[in-house]
């Protein structure tokens, strides 16, 4: 029977590890993912979980010797956050190009400067080109449920690709909710072993990775990357299936909420589609045609999600917790880029808030859907919106 | 005289070779550079005068490459197919059994 | 005749085809390191093939694996320039997990090693992995192509240690990575060079046996990067030990007290004492090594700087706990 526990969603992602049973783990501290290779650290002392943990000099040397650990065949797993992902970052691409299923929770922080420990999503988002695949949970029940997930997809043959599940760092990462925690059996045989075809280090089948490709096949390589990207589409939509079957709990690429006659959706990630939720209720209530929908997969991105989405309604209003200097967030780029063609769209507005743990109050939702409002009669009077910037110290 | 070990590989390898994109770039095919000869690069040829060798295998011990293999009785086989003709073979021999001479091309 | 029988095995692991340029001094390492790797693992585990490779960006690392041609034949591993010893600890920790018996063997050149990947080495030792990183020490960024690193030796001149009219060419001493990693007191940490084939492998074959991590800086001559003669390679590699400039030596868990000297040849008088060796009175000046490289071509017109050279060579035999003598030309 599962057991439910009281944890932090840092304390769920090293239960998540404990049951992937990975044989290797190579972690560095940072804030605020620390207790994760913490609590790894109690679980392997204890005997509880039959992992190698190296206790690595670096974030640069963790995702290293995570990468050559899974090409050596075997599961990986390793957390981080923040500086830690960006010190990662060279690897990141090496990990995907190598097309190696190591998995990393990451407690989404901001980046420096100024150095700032909490919560925003800079540090994933600014990843979102190396190709991994990129999860994002709501609660501490998501956390550890989509590393579960994120393994079986990022193992499957069709993908093979490295995996990050972030959850907000402070908001989930340091915040007890009740967590269910299946039976290991159970995980077992959702898992199943990871015994790879295309990389295993092997003295008795020697192979060479990470060879050199000239022009004549470096853009091959790269397409492959791109095709398993794709291929995860699906492959994750059977996995949730599987998922739900298997635990009961039901995952989507994008979860909608109170969308079918919604005129506007606040699309979000993360921790804060909890506090749009509770909002969309409170403005039904009043009468207003809103609803929600939360992007739990954002790599590879749910493109057709998005469309079908798009056509339930006026206004998508995209709230993130990102930059990308001079367009806006990163996630309304590619909602854009996933309706440019579209015959029929709504309008998309693009609002920055939360950054670096700045607070996103019901007021702060108010303004947002005030400006909706506007716009679905034509009146975008910015690009993009600024939401809870404190204009009198600017 | 034995027959070059690389040769030998050089069939097999041409046997296998595939340049179909694998996952991850892996080359599965181990030891398969056999088949870039790079005897072409050479301007020098070592010349080896097997009467005056003394079996001491530093050429064997020194070529980069490596381009010297030894045949039954241990005496040094020089494979052209991928003699880059460094000379550090003639250089290092103590008795002077390898010369390099330009080669007519 | 009896003819002895070859001194190595002939098993290859680095194979022909692969695009080193003529009379490459680190091809000739990575050949030997791979046979005696082979040996030490046939010897100790009865598996000749017992070993994976990880390697560091770089000359050997490009000329050596071009997809779809690989010049290796043990399973090898490349991630990127300053992280071999990380990635060859998350390789021996999977084999650890596997159950698979062997060694792991991780190669940098000097870039990789003593400068970017420094950090990672540092890491690698500290945490006892069991693997032997092995530092094939050109003494620059060759595959840049020939731009100074902390490995680089004074005096020398690369594309970013040009001499000119203020500059003698590289300006510091070389810095030692072998002490360095030595401080770590790991198990075993040695020098050797291609000049001295067979200490190099019996050195080799003695980190790969140890348990636990080992160091080796193997000197390799790069005609490229030298303007040295093809031909010349394991000669000036042979002349930098027989000179004083490139010292033999291993240390065993850090004991800094009993470093094991090895006597450079060349005619040097070796002093010991209760079996150590104290001193060297070497008899061939520097300038036999220096003159046959384009390197170091300019310092002929500064002698005074070969003069700087010898003290600084004579500053770290001293840390080696050797008093040594060095002749000048004709002297």
């Amino acid at each position: 029977m599962p057991i439910r526990k009281v944890m932090k969603a840092n304390e769920a992602a090293a239960w998540a590890a404990k049951l992937a049973k990975p044989k290797v783990v190579a972690a560095f501290p940072i804030t605020p993912s620390t207790l994760v290779p913490e609590k790894i650290s109690e679980f392997v002392a204890n005997g509880e979980m039959d992992a190698e943990f190296i206790k690595v000099e670096s974030e640069h040397s963790a995702i290293s010797a995570c990468v050559g650990a899974s090409a050596a065949g075997v599961r990986v797993f390793t957390a981080t956050a923040s500086q830690g992902l960006a010190l990662m970052h060279e690897i990141l691409f090496i990990a995907a190009g190598m097309r190696l299923p190591i998995v990393v929770a990451i407690g989404n922080r901001s980046l420096s400067a100024p150095i700032n420990i909490w919560n925003d999503w800079q540090d994933s988002i600014s990843e979102r080109d190396t190709g991994w695949l990129q999860f994002y949970a709501e609660n501490n029940q998501e956390a550890l449920d989509l590393i579960l997930a994120a393994f079986k997809v990022a193992e499957d043959e069709r993908v093979l690709l490295p995996a990050m599940v972030g959850f907000d760092a402070f908001i989930l990462t340091h915040t007890v909710e009740p967590v269910e925690i299946p039976d290991q059996e159970v995980v077992d045989s959702f898992l199943g072993e990871y015994v790879p075809k295309h990389a295993y280090l092997d003295p008795a089948r020697p192979i060479t990775q990470g060879a050199l490709g000239f022009p004549a096949h470096y853009m091959e390589a790269r397409y492959t990357v791109w095709e398993a990207n794709e291929a995860a589409k699906k492959v994750i939509d059977e996995v949730f299936e599987e998922f739900e079957k298997t635990f009961g709990r039901r995952y989507h690429k994008i979860e909608e909420y109170k969308t079918d006659d919604a005129d506007i959706v606040l699309v979000t990630m993360g921790s804060l589609a909890g506090t749009v939720k509770e909002f969309v209720d409170k403005k039904r209530e009043e009468g207003v045609k809103i609803g929600a929908a939360k992007i739990t997969v954002y790599r590879p991105f749910p493109v057709e999600e998005i469309r079908a989405l798009a056509k339930k309604t006026k206004v998508l209003a995209i709230l993130e917790k990102d930059i990308s200097f001079s367009i806006g967030g990163a996630v309304f780029a590619d909602t854009s880029r996933a309706l440019i063609n579209e015959k029929e769209k709504p309008v998309v507005l693009d609002f920055i808030l939360g950054l670096g743990g700045r607070d996103v109050t019901f007021e702060n939702l108010e303004e947002i859907v005030s400006i909706a409002k506007k716009a679905i009669d034509g009146g975008v009077e910015e690009e993009v919106y600024w939401i809870g910037l404190r204009k009198e110290i600017l | 005289m034995a027959e070059s070990p690389f040769k030998v590989e050089i069939e097999r390898v041409k046997k296998e070779y595939s340049e179909k994109m694998t996952p991850g770039a892996v080359v599965y095919l181990p030891g398969s550079s056999v088949v870039n000869k790079t005897g072409s690069w050479r301007v020098f040829m070592p010349e080896f005068n097997r009467d005056k060798c003394v079996r001491c295998y530093l050429c064997y011990i020194y070529c980069p490459e490596p381009a010297i293999y030894l045949d039954e009785e241990n005496y040094p086989v020089f494979d052209y197919d991928y003699c880059k003709g460094c000379g550090i073979c003639a250089n290092e021999c103590p008795t002077k059994a390898i010369v390099m001479v330009r080669e007519a091309k | 005749m009896a003819v002895r029988k070859p001194p190595i095995t002939t098993r290859e692991y680095w194979v022909p085809g692969h695009a080193a340029c003529a009379g490459c001094g680190c091809a000739v390492a990575l050949k030997l390191a791979t046979k005696a790797f082979s040996e030490a693992m046939e010897e100790k585990y009865g598996d000749p093939n017992a070993f994976a490779i990880a390697q560091a960006t770089g000359c050997m690392e490009v000329v050596s694996a071009v997809f779809p041609y690989t010049a290796w034949k043990a399973p090898w591993i490349h991630v990127a320039f300053e992280n071999a010893a990380a990635a060859a600890s998350g390789v021996e920790a999977a084999w650890k997990k596997l159950g698979r018996k062997g060694k792991i063997l991780a190669i940098g050149g000097d870039g990789g090693t003593a400068d970017i990947g420094m950090q990672a080495l540092s890491g690698m030792l500290e945490r006892w992995h069991n693997v032997v990183y092995l530092m094939y020490d050109n003494e620059a960024y060759m595959n840049t192509g020939i731009q100074r690193s902390s490995s680089t030796p004074y005096g020398a001149w690369t594309t970013t240690s040009p001499p000119g009219k203020y500059s003698i060419g590289e300006d510091k001493p070389k810095k030692w990575v072998a002490l360095i990693a030595a401080a770590h007191q790991v198990p075993y940490v040695a020098t050797a060079s291609i000049g001295n084939p067979f200490d190099f492998v019996r050195k080799m074959k003695k980190a790969a046996k140890v348990d636990g991590p080992a160091f080796v800086q193997v000197q390799c001559t790069c005609p490229t990067g030298w303007k040295s003669p093809l031909e010349k390679g394991v000669e000036i590699a042979r002349l930098a030990i027989e000179t004083g400039i490139w010292p033999l030596f291993e240390i065993e868990n850090g004991d800094f007290h009993n470093i094991k000297i090895q006597a450079p040849g060349g005619g040097a008088k070796v002093k010991r004492e209760g079996g150590k060796i104290v001193a060297i009175e070497f008899k061939k000046p520097i300038e036999e090594y220096l003159k046959l490289q384009g390197r170091f071509k300019h310092l002929f017109k500064k002698p005074e700087a070969i003069d700087v050279m010898r003290e600084q060579i004579k500053a770290m035999w001293k840390v080696l706990g050797v008093e040594v003598t060095l002749p000048k030309p004709g002297e």
